[in-house]
Order: structure tokens, then sequence, then C-alpha cells
């Protein structure tokens, strides 16, 4: 085999593993998890994006979505979830983010579009203490809540590196989080937790190691945890045999490996081939082609999505 | 709580509710109240991604892949008018086996997304979360009308829907791959034979979901047409309804689950597509391409252009607006209803009559929708084949173009694709927000979600409940 990215990424950074929690959460967040902070709250808010995250997590069975509701954290806000709506909604939008000031989380799921001053995506608007009223732009909302915030999930590819709303014929300047933040000298830490949509696994997962062991996960060098993205899919997918003996499915119906039809798994890093989807039933492999969708370069890198790499 | 202060008799005030939470997307409503009515109404998607320029120069056969990520909520209908548009210009022929894996994997997608649409999105205009956040803040007077213990039967069962749309979810996955988003639609078919183990997973799971919704789901919302029996008399809007017809039942695709056809100034009509244009005089893109079939249509936005109040085009059938969804839908097929639409006296959606058009008559459209869908994946259960071949290889044309009609569980859905040198030239997709949640057209003429907001009480404006009622109602 050849040298993969991961084995390259280890041999250039030492600094993949062991970042401590002092180094990439602020120490507010590190305080409340010490105190043991019940319910830890956490502010999603949505940028371009198709609410497919949000979908994914309510599929978390262990823990079940109504205990990760009810017992694990506290929705202070989500636009798809949350009964607010309006002015209402928006208010509590600041207000939570003031009264949970270095200790909420913020999820962002959705990209960022940059292009005319952020109008690309509006989140809302309010009248403000002042009442003056201010239209919102996702590009407002992560800016001033970020900083705020104990740290940032970056849920989904597109919040994690633009995804579909940030490929090749976009003109919204769509971005991530983490682009976003070198642009504009944001400091907050972030965690990606890619994937179109990502696995529910993948961020209660990555909620639950922060909250239980008070330190983040291992982070690899496009800053996913390597507890979830450590793995190549190729070197470890059931039809790997079939590959090295050169029996490759003809159709997506036919037996074999799937190389010769599009399959990206061996430029991907995720662990979909052990923990399946959807309570296990399936995963993409199995059932046609892995299209790449949790690497930095979905979709561009990965397509076209049925022709060999 | 809105800080809008109850304006004099015969005075108006301007009320803004942004976002509109509890839908997929960004929405922005802005209602004129007077004398305790909605007089007027604007509503703006406020965010653009840009799918159909993304598209442009791409491999034909990606785009029901890229396509179906334009919503998390529905992708298999996205991915399955793609695949539609697809099979059109690839000028192939599904097997039967395909076509019914096909069905199988956008019903249980629709099952999944009205149950999440109700209870996840809709059911908290009616019922009382717990008095945690998320279900905290809400409006301060909010017109719950339930007792206490028909306020428990609705959070219980909002708890319970989240284990059952997930179930769904895994009916999906069994014979697509994953959701969201689903691997397993592409053009010629799907990648995946049924086996008999996956099958039978599929029908084990289906028992339960159907069960909620004949046995939960339906009667909550013949509850709530007691409880609130007022708001089957709110909300009618435009009174015209689209469908271009869902789940084909024979194998040359004649015949429809639910039936393609329209409904326009009160008469019967035969679906023409060639009837279908784009406005976009009001909406945030170029001027020079307004009016335009969607074959011809082009996405130029201009985020500036002052005329313009939203994102969202107004398509437009025989230049009038249409409303598209469950109701249209039942409308235009006007089944048997339920058992429990029976017992209250309504065999057919047209015994409905006017009160149809209305927020309770969308989500008991709805709800008696699910049931038919869910009856029909039993049929196919049956017909579906283990083993058998569900797909046809089919070489990407030189040049042609194709056109994909389905229906999202949310209403009309029109992928087209023009192909050049083997790549996309051009894409449209009109989607169902586009035809609910469309600005005013070239005419003048609102959208139909603008148009059922017209006369809504809003008695309080600080607590506007009867408008987001009424917007959720059209699952946006």
């Amino acid at each position: 085999m050849s040298l993969t990215r991961r084995d390259f990424v280890k041999l250039c950074s030492g600094t993949v593993a062991g970042l401590g929690v002092s180094q990439l959460f602020h120490p507010g967040l590190v305080m409340a998890m010490k105190e043991g902070m019940q319910k830890h709250p956490v502010i999603w808010i949505q940028g371009q994006g198709c609410t497919g995250c949000s979908v994914s997590i309510l599929n978390s069975t262990n823990p079940s979505i109504k205990k990760v509701l009810l017992d694990i954290i506290s929705m202070e806000y989500h636009p798809t979830l949350m009964a607010a709506e309006g002015q209402t909604a928006m208010e509590q939008l600041y207000a939570a983010a003031e009264k949970f000031k270095g200790k909420f989380f913020l999820a962002v799921e959705g990209a960022i579009p940059m292009a005319a001053d952020g109008k690309y995506c509006v989140v809302g608007e309010m009248h403000d203490k002042d009442g003056n009223h201010r239209e919102i732009t996702m590009l407002d909302a992560v800016s001033e809540l970020a900083p705020m915030s104990g740290g940032v999930l970056a849920l989904g590819t597109c919040a994690a590196y633009g995804g579909i709303p940030g490929a090749k014929g976009n003109v919204t300047e769509a971005v991530g989080v983490g682009t976003l933040f070198e642009k504009k000298g944001i400091k907050t830490p972030v965690v990606n937790i890619p994937g179109c949509a990502p696995h529910p696994d993948w961020m209660v997962g990555s909620i639950a190691y922060v909250l239980t062991q008070g330190a983040l996960p291992e982070l690899d060098r496009d800053g996913r945890p390597t507890l979830f993205f450590g793995e190549n899919i190729h070197e470890n997918c059931p039809y790997l045999e079939q590959f090295e003996f050169a029996e490759f499915a003809e159709t997506f119906t036919s037996k074999g490996c799937r190389y010769e039809l599009g399959c990206k798994g061996p430029s991907v890093y995720a662990d979909c081939f052990k923990r399946r989807w959807n309570g296990g039933v399936n995963w993409c492999v199995e059932n046609a082609v892995c299209i790449g969708c949790v690497e930095p370069f979905f979709p561009d890198g990965m397509s076209p999505f049925y022709e060999p790499e | 709580m809105s800080d809008a202060k109850q304006p004099a008799a015969g005075k108006k005030i301007k009320v803004a509710i942004d976002p509109v939470s509890r839908i997929e997307g960004h929405l922005k409503v802005e209602v004129e109240v007077k004398d305790g009515k909605v007089v007027d109404a604007r509503c703006t998607g406020g965010m653009f991604r840009g799918f159909e320029n993304i598209l442009r120069g791409r491999d034909p056969r990606d785009a029901s892949q890229l396509t179906q990520r334009i919503c998390g909520v529905c992708p298999t209908a996205h991915a399955t008018a793609s695949v539609r548009a697809l099979d059109d210009a690839f000028g192939v022929k599904l097997t039967s086996n395909g076509r019914i894996a096909r069905n199988l994997i956008l019903g249980a997608n629709y099952l999944q997304s009205h149950i999440l649409h109700f209870y996840h999105l809709a059911a908290l205009d009616y019922v009382n979360g717990p008095d945690v956040a998320p279900f905290v803040p809400r409006y301060e007077k909010n017109d719950v009308r339930l007792s206490p213990e028909q306020n428990q039967i609705g959070v219980d069962q909002y708890l319970k829907a989240l284990e059952i749309r997930r179930i769904c979810h895994e009916m999906v996955a069994l014979l697509g791959g994953k959701m969201p988003h689903v691997q397993g639609l592409v053009v010629g078919g799907t990648t995946e034979i049924p086996s008999a183990e996956k099958l039978a997973a599929y029908g084990e799971r289906f028992k339960k979901v159907r069960a909620f919704i004949e046995e939960e789901y339906l009667p909550l919302i013949y509850l709530l047409g007691s409880a609130y029996p007022d708001l089957l008399a709110t909300g009618k809007g435009c009174k015209n309804m689209l469908s271009y017809g869902v789940f084909p039942m024979d194998d040359a695709e004649q015949e429809f689950l639910l039936k393609p056809g329209v409904y326009t100034d009160g008469k019967d009509l035969k679906l023409d597509t060639d009837r279908i244009h784009e406005d976009v005089k009001h909406s945030w893109f170029d001027d020079a391409t307004t009016g335009l079939h969607p074959s011809k249509g082009k996405t130029v936005p201009m985020p500036e252009k002052e005329t313009g109040y939203s994102f969202v085009k107004s398509p437009r059938y025989d230049g009038k607006p249409h409303e598209v969804g469950p109701l249209a839908r039942m409308w235009v097929s006007n089944p048997e209803l339920s058992p429990a639409a029976k017992k209250a006296g309504f065999k057919r959606m047209r015994d409905f009559g006017d009160k149809a058009f209305s927020i309770l008559g969308r989500h008991i459209a709805r709800a008696e929708e699910a049931l038919i869908v869910a009856d029909a994946i039993e049929k196919w259960l049956v017909e579906a084949k283990a083993g058998e071949e569900t797909f046809v290889s089919a070489p990407i044309p030189e040049k042609a173009v194709g056109m994909g009609l389905t229906e999202a569980p949310r209403g009309s859905l029109l992928h087209f694709v023009d192909i050049k040198d083997q790549a996309i030239d051009n894409y449209q997709i009109v989607a169902a927000t586009l035809w609910n949640a469309s600005p005013r057209d070239d005419k003048g003429a609102r959208g139909p979600i603008e148009e059922a907001l017209i006369g809504v009480p809003v008695p309080d404006v600080a607590n506007p409940v009867n408008v987001g009622r009424t917007i959720r109602a059209f699952d946006p």
C-alpha cells in the first residue's frame, strides 16, 4: 500500500495528539464541567445548510435523542426545534449567550456566506436593548456568538469546510467556521464534525466525550476527532479482499469491490465501516459507493462520484 | 413576546416574525394587522445557496447526490425528482423491482417527514412542551386550549414520534444505504437489490410506524379539530391546487398512488407542465430572467435588488398561484379517508368542502395521506421481489434534456436537466417551497402562504400565534 494521507499527517505533525482541554476550550467551560454542570447549554444556529445535521442527530439511539434533549444538554436555541419564534427567539439567543458566556457550546450547522455582507443568509431580526432594529446574518451571528462561547462544534461538512454551498460555481463565497475564524482572527476553539450528514454518534459522542472526560478528543489535521475519523474506509472495507484480487463490481447491483464504480473509500477517513448507519442496518459502501462526504474537499475533490479516482 | 403594541381601531400595524422557527430553512414573515386581522402579508426566504449554478459543468449522474442535499428532511424526494429527470434524459426504463424499491424508499421517508413535520415542527403551536429549553420560552399567551390530560397525550406522542420517525429512517436506510442523505437512488433505478432479510426488517419496522399513524397521529389530529374548531375556517389561501402525481403504480408509470392534476378557479384540469413559469420581479434575481419556463430557467441572484424581498422565485401555473402539498394532492386525488374520518362524517377529502382550505384542513390532509402511503407500502412490500434486479445501466448521453416530476412530502417538485457534451449545461429546480412560500408574482398576486394569511385573526399583536400556525400548516 502506498503512504496514506493519515500516515503523512502523523509523520509531519507531532501535534495531532495530546492537545489538552486548556489549550482548546474556554476556561469557563472547563470550570463548568469540573463543577459538574448538568444539562450543558448548547446554542445551535443554522446557516447555508439543509437541516440534515439536525435531522441526523434526532436519530441518536445511544443515548436516545429524548435523553440528549431532556437530560444531557439544554438546547437553549435551535431554529428547527424551539417553541419560540421571531423577537422572542432572537432575544433568547442573545440572552442565553450572555447567561452562559464562556460555557455554552456553539453548534454551527451550514456554511457561512461572506459575499454581499452576508446577505445570502439572514438568521433573524430583532430590536436590541436600545430599540434599534437589526437584521442578523449568519456571518454576524457566528462572528458575535463564537467568541462568547466555550467552544464551537462545526457540525457537518458545510460548517466545517464549506461543503456544497462552498463548491465550485457558488457565488455566495460560502465558507466553514475555520476559514471564517482565520479571516476574522477569532481564536475560539473549534471541533469539526463533518459528514453530509454527520453520524449522530459523531455529534453526540463528541459532546459526550467533552462532558464526561473534561477534555477534548484528539483532533486530526482537519480538526476532526480521530476517535471517529481516524481510520481509512478502504483499508477496513469488507470488500478489501476483492479489491486485492481485482474483483470489481461492474454495476451497482453486481458483486465485488466498488472501486471501479467510483468508491472514494481509499481517500476517506471515517468509521462508517464498523459503526454503520441508522441503527446499523446499512452503510454507503454496502448499498452503493462512498462519496467522501466527510472530507474537506467534498464535493469537488470527490466528484465525479461515479468515476474511479 | 413581540414588542408590538395593539393598534387603535381602524389603524394598521406591521408585525414581523423572523425567524419563523420550526420549519426547514430560513423564513421571515411580515404581516399588516388591522382591527385584529391580517390584511396584508409578505414572505421572505432569507437564504440562497445556488445549487443550480453549482451543478453546471458536472457529471449529470452526480445531480441526484448533490440536489438531495437541498433538504435534509426530504432528500429522498429531491433524489427522486433528480433520478427521474436523468432517467428521462438517459432514456432508461426501470425494472419493476427498481420502481417498487424506489417507492419503498420514498414512501418510508414520506412517513418520516409527515410525522416529523406534525410533531416536531407544528405541534408546539397547539401543545405546551415541558417547561425546559427548547420548549421555553414561548409566547406568553399562546392560545393552547387542551386540557392538562390532552396536553400530556400531545407531549407523550411528541417524544414517541422522535422514535417512530427514526424507525422510518431505518426503513429508508435498509434499501437506500443511509439517512440523511440516501445513497441508493441513481439513474436507472436503485443501487441495492433488496434481500429477503432486508425486506423483512423493513416490514417489521413498518408495522410499528403504521400502528402509530392509525392509533395516535390521526386521532390526535381529529382531537385538535374539536379543540380548535375555528382553525378549520382560518387560513383559506388561493384555493388553487397542483399535484404532479407521486408513487408510480405500474411499469409504464401512467398510474400514480396520488394522481397528477390541477384545480384552478374551482375547475379540475389535466396537468400540463408547459403552463408553468417562474416570475422573479419581487425576488432577489435579475429581472431579465423573469417569466421563464423551467426548461429555459436561469438563476442570477441580485441580493441588493430593491424591488425584491425574497430569495424564493414565484412559480405560477397558468399565470396563477397554486398551493402544493398534502392538501393539494388529497384534493386532486380525493381518495377515501381513514375510519377516523368516516366516523366524523367525512368519507373523502372533498367532503370537507371549504373546511379543507384551512390550517387544520392541511394537517388533516397530511395525516390522512400518511395512512394512504402506509397502506400502499404494505402492498409494495408484497410486490417487492427479493433478489430481483433493481438497476438498469445506461451511458451518459452526449446531448439530452430530461424532466423529473414527483411530489415531495411538502409538495410538487420539478427537476430539469439539460446535458451537453455529457455534462450538465443547465439544471433547474422548482421546489415545493417556491410554490407555497413565493413572494408576489409579476402581476402582483400574492403567493399561497401570503394569501392564506389574509383574514387570519391576530387579536393580540404581541402574541401572533395564528400567523405561525398558518405558515407551519404548509410545511414550508
